[in-house]
């Protein structure tokens, strides 16, 4: 069973949290990821995975049609800059919001059942939805091609001026600030303030009796409703935070590139979400957080090296030892890096069921820790976590 | 509030809570300070090397393209670096290069995944910006992502010289002052095409179009089928088909029931090369509609396409932008260098990408500077030659290359594996060129 830490240790957690993400762009410039884009993209998976485990991590639900509710927070944001202002605010809402709704739908028939039913009833909505996107709302999506801002767009609450501004598009900004600014790193940290905010919201209802209803739901939900609880609003609650977290996720993908894609929709990102958190640690307050972060840093530095830079790097083992280095690795980089990240899934999962975060615990307690551990989400939350 | 106990009191959270505010305020500077010193983003300064990005799809419907793009870019920057026979830094007129690199800054490259996806595209596109530092960046198949980079090109301030693009909104509605492109596009294809088709097939045919379902099918679309239109023919139907899609059979079977005796292919890479070996295996070729042969057209074609589909391409017509059977000085030149480091001659994506990589260091030779505005004013309304393209001018108003384009058949009897096209005509400058303003769009500023 889970303890609770006091709260005064989940505020101190919750601060040393703060200090990591905002001064993230030092630390992480060593190792190649100290740039917007990928600042960005560790933020956004970041609140796409947390809200994924709100579902996921406590209710044991294992849904394979988030994606769709990230493309539709996309779409909306996109929208909203389209229709309403540029300014980032109504598109944040509006994307949670139509998230939200598109959730509690899509929820609402999907909860019915459990287990490898829900799966494959999630699946299939997405992949439904993402088929809709791709053709038959072309006119909504622009299909393929993607809805992209344009310079005759309404924006009824942005002054004209701004609109007739000649030429070049206008930008996404928030009350004036634009997400390019100081070389991008307006955006990252846009995205960094609304990441903390969702953490803590996170972290809240990982604390609260809600949450704790929830995992009740995972252990055991036929005794849940013996003892007179109607499980079904609970798991509908859950649903629909997460879809709001991913409609979250996917508006602030078009506040930093205004863009929207059916792309966004596919499997593929579904999968994406459900690797990150069993990645990090299924469960576990940071697990899904770490998860995210390592697969958006494996994607795009993994997938930006060539051969000719491994050649270069394995240099000192002479013409042939690196040419024969090179043409072995090659295989898990560029192209091949979905490659590394299978093989790491694998070992991840055969020998830490509980995640990166269980590795950490593990690491912890032999060489850090003299008292047994009872830290609450971390080894205790290992073992719940295996269904 | 129970969390704010006397351990972390109000004062303490305070307190912390504001330092952690100066900390985020502060925390850009360190970063940006670089950014601002610089007069334009990604200056190279003294640096000794510039770095170019090559953003291709390596994997995806177009990923044969892409590495064949990935080829020439190796090859446009030896060239540029002195390396190897010189290619087309030999033949190109004017020239201003004199291959010690670019200024005399050696050229670097960094590669990316385009993954045929604006998103990615995008995404790869940033991280060669923001993290590598690249002063130019090209490359791409697919219209879409060219669109979309552009933008992006645009927003960063950052050149873009688009690589395989063919649809009318890159130089058209989606023309951008950052993005560039020497690749020749649907309606200059439909300039070329109607006087072949008009004396091969006639004025009497009933066209039916199956076209990939993104901007670049659309005017593909559109601007044959107004084309055939003028010639007197009628448009039987026009069906969209997914990006990708592998099995075109539930498309193809409802074209023999149209009354259609024209297929019209407006696809691209692996798709072109499913639907019509499927439309021949289906037997469509050996169907006589109206009391004519059946007959398929191919807007785009590529030399990789024709040897995807094999036999099937024998007597097929299409558009190219550039073979490499032609003779003049700079495709021999071209071909001789690509051959001699490859072993296969390059396709009609290596040479735009080559082309393009090429012309964008000769405006930087020839403004004497790397400075975005600089080098887009000295690539508008330049007048060239020597790329195998003929006397070719990239137009100031809409980025667009104004030059002479392919019209080819499938080689019916090829005497190797790669002469698999047969040119029949080389339509002139003079006829494909179209005013800048038929599609209209806005480049947008030059300062951003």
């Amino acid at each position: 069973m889970m303890s609770v830490p006091a709260p005064q240790k989940d505020m101190r957690m919750f601060l040393i949290f703060v200090v990591v993400v905002l001064t993230s762009p030092i630390w992480l410039a060593p190792i190649g990821a100290g740039y917007p884009q990928l600042l960005q993209a560790f933020a956004i998976f970041g609140i796409f995975a947390i809200g994924f485990n709100v579902l996921f991590g406590l209710t044991g639900y294992l849904s394979f049609g988030h994606a769709a509710f990230l493309g539709a927070g996309s779409y909306t944001a996109v929208w909203a800059f389209k229709l309403l202002s540029m300014n980032i605010i109504p598109a944040i809402l509006f994307s949670m919001v139509i998230a939200g709704l598109f959730a509690a739908l899509i929820g609402f028939v999907c909860l019915r059942r459990s287990g490898i039913y829900f799966s494959i009833l999630t699946l299939a909505f997405a992949q439904m939805s993402f088929n809709l996107a791709y053709s038959v709302l072309t006119p909504i999506t622009n299909g393929e091609t993607g809805l992209t801002l344009e310079a005759g767009d309404a924006r009824i609450l942005d002054p004209v001026y701004e609109n007739a501004a000649a030429g070049g598009l206008p930008s996404p900004n928030f009350f004036g600030l634009e997400m390019a600014d100081f070389g991008g790193y307006a955006g990252v940290y846009v995205c960094f303030a609304v990441l903390i905010l969702a953490f803590y919201v996170y972290l809240r209802i990982f604390r609260s009796p809600f949450g704790l209803k929830l995992l009740a739901i995972k252990s055991n939900q036929n005794r849940m409703g013996y003892t007179g609880f109607n499980t079904r609003p609970y798991l509908m609650a859950a649903f629909v935070i997460s879809g709001i977290y991913a409609g979250l996720a996917g508006g602030l993908m078009a506040v930093t590139d205004p863009l929207a894609g059916a792309e966004r929709m596919q499997w593929t990102e579904s999968g994406a979400v459900v690797l990150m958190t069993i990645l990090g640690g299924v469960g576990t307050l940071f697990g899904p957080l770490l998860g995210a972060t390592l697969i958006e840093y494996s994607e795009n530095i993994f997938s930006a090296v060539n051969k000719t830079e491994l050649i270069e790097m394995f240099s000192f083992l002479g013409q042939d030892g690196a040419a024969a280095m090179a043409s072995v690795l090659s295989l898990f980089v560029g192209e091949g890096w979905l490659l590394t990240l299978g093989a790491l899934f694998m070992i991840v999962v055969i020998f830490l069921p509980g995640g990166m975060m269980q590795g950490i615990s593990i690491i912890n307690e032999r060489f850090f820790s003299k008292k047994p551990a009872g830290d609450g989400e971390k080894p205790g939350a290992g073992k719940a976590q295996e269904v | 509030m129970s969390i704010f106990d006397q351990k972390y009191g109000r004062r303490t959270v305070l307190k912390t809570g504001s330092a952690l505010a100066g900390a985020a305020a502060i925390a850009p500077m360190g970063f940006v300070k670089g950014a601002y010193a610089a007069d334009f983003r990604n200056d190279p300064g003294n640096s000794p090397t510039v770095t170019f990005g090559f953003n291709v799809p390596q994997t995806g419907a177009y990923a044969d393209e892409g590495a064949d793009e990935l080829r020439a870019y190796r090859l446009v920057v030896k060239h540029l670096n002195g390396e190897g026979d010189g290619g087309m830094l030999n033949t190109l007129k004017p020239a201003a290069l004199k291959g010690n690199g670019v200024l005399g800054k050696k050229v670097e490259y960094v590669t990316g995944d385009t993954q045929t996806k604006a998103d990615a595209a995008r995404a790869s596109a940033r991280r060669m910006i923001e993290s590598d530092r690249v002063i130019m960046f090209s490359g791409g198949s697919s219209s879409s992502v060219a669109v979309a980079q552009q933008s992006l090109a645009q927003e960063m301030g950052v050149v873009f010289m688009c690589g395989l693009t063919h649809a009318n909104d890159t130089t058209g509605k989606d023309r951008r002052r950052y993005g560039f492109r020497h690749m020749f596009n649907a309606h200059m294809s439909g300039l070329a095409l109607g006087p072949v088709l008009k004396q091969e097939l006639g004025t009497d045919r009933r066209a039916y179009h199956l076209t990939a379902d993104y901007n670049w099918g659309w005017s593909v679309e559109d601007s044959i089928s107004k084309t055939t239109e003028g010639l007197g023919w009628e448009t039987a139907n026009a069906v969209r088909t997914p990006l990708g899609s592998g099995d075109f059979s539930q498309y193809i079977t409802p074209v023999l029931n149209s009354g259609a005796d024209v297929l019209v292919l407006n696809h691209y890479g692996r798709d072109m090369v499913n639907s019509l070996t499927q439309a021949v295996q289906f037997g469509l070729r050996d169907k006589q509609v109206n009391g004519k042969d059946f007959q398929i057209v191919v807007p785009l074609y590529s030399r990789l396409m024709a040897q995807g589909a094999g036999e099937n391409v024998k007597g097929i017509y299409g558009t190219t932008n550039w073979n490499w059977s032609l003779t003049d000085p700079g495709s021999q030149a071209f071909v001789k260098s690509f051959g001699a480091e490859y072993g296969f001659p390059p396709s009609q994506a290596a040479h735009t990408c080559y082309v393009n990589a090429l012309l964008y260091a000769d405006a930087c030779e020839r403004a004497g500077t790397f400075y975005p505005p600089e080098v887009i004013k000295a690539l508008e309304g330049h007048e060239f030659d020597g790329t195998g393209d003929g006397p070719s001018l990239y137009r100031a108003e809409d980025h667009q290359v104004m030059k002479s384009c392919l019209v080819v058949r499938g080689n019916a009897n090829p005497t190797n594996q790669f002469d698999l096209l047969e040119v029949v005509n080389i339509v002139p400058r003079s006829e494909t060129t179209y005013p800048h303003d038929l599609y209209p769009g806005e480049l947008g500023p030059y300062e951003v």
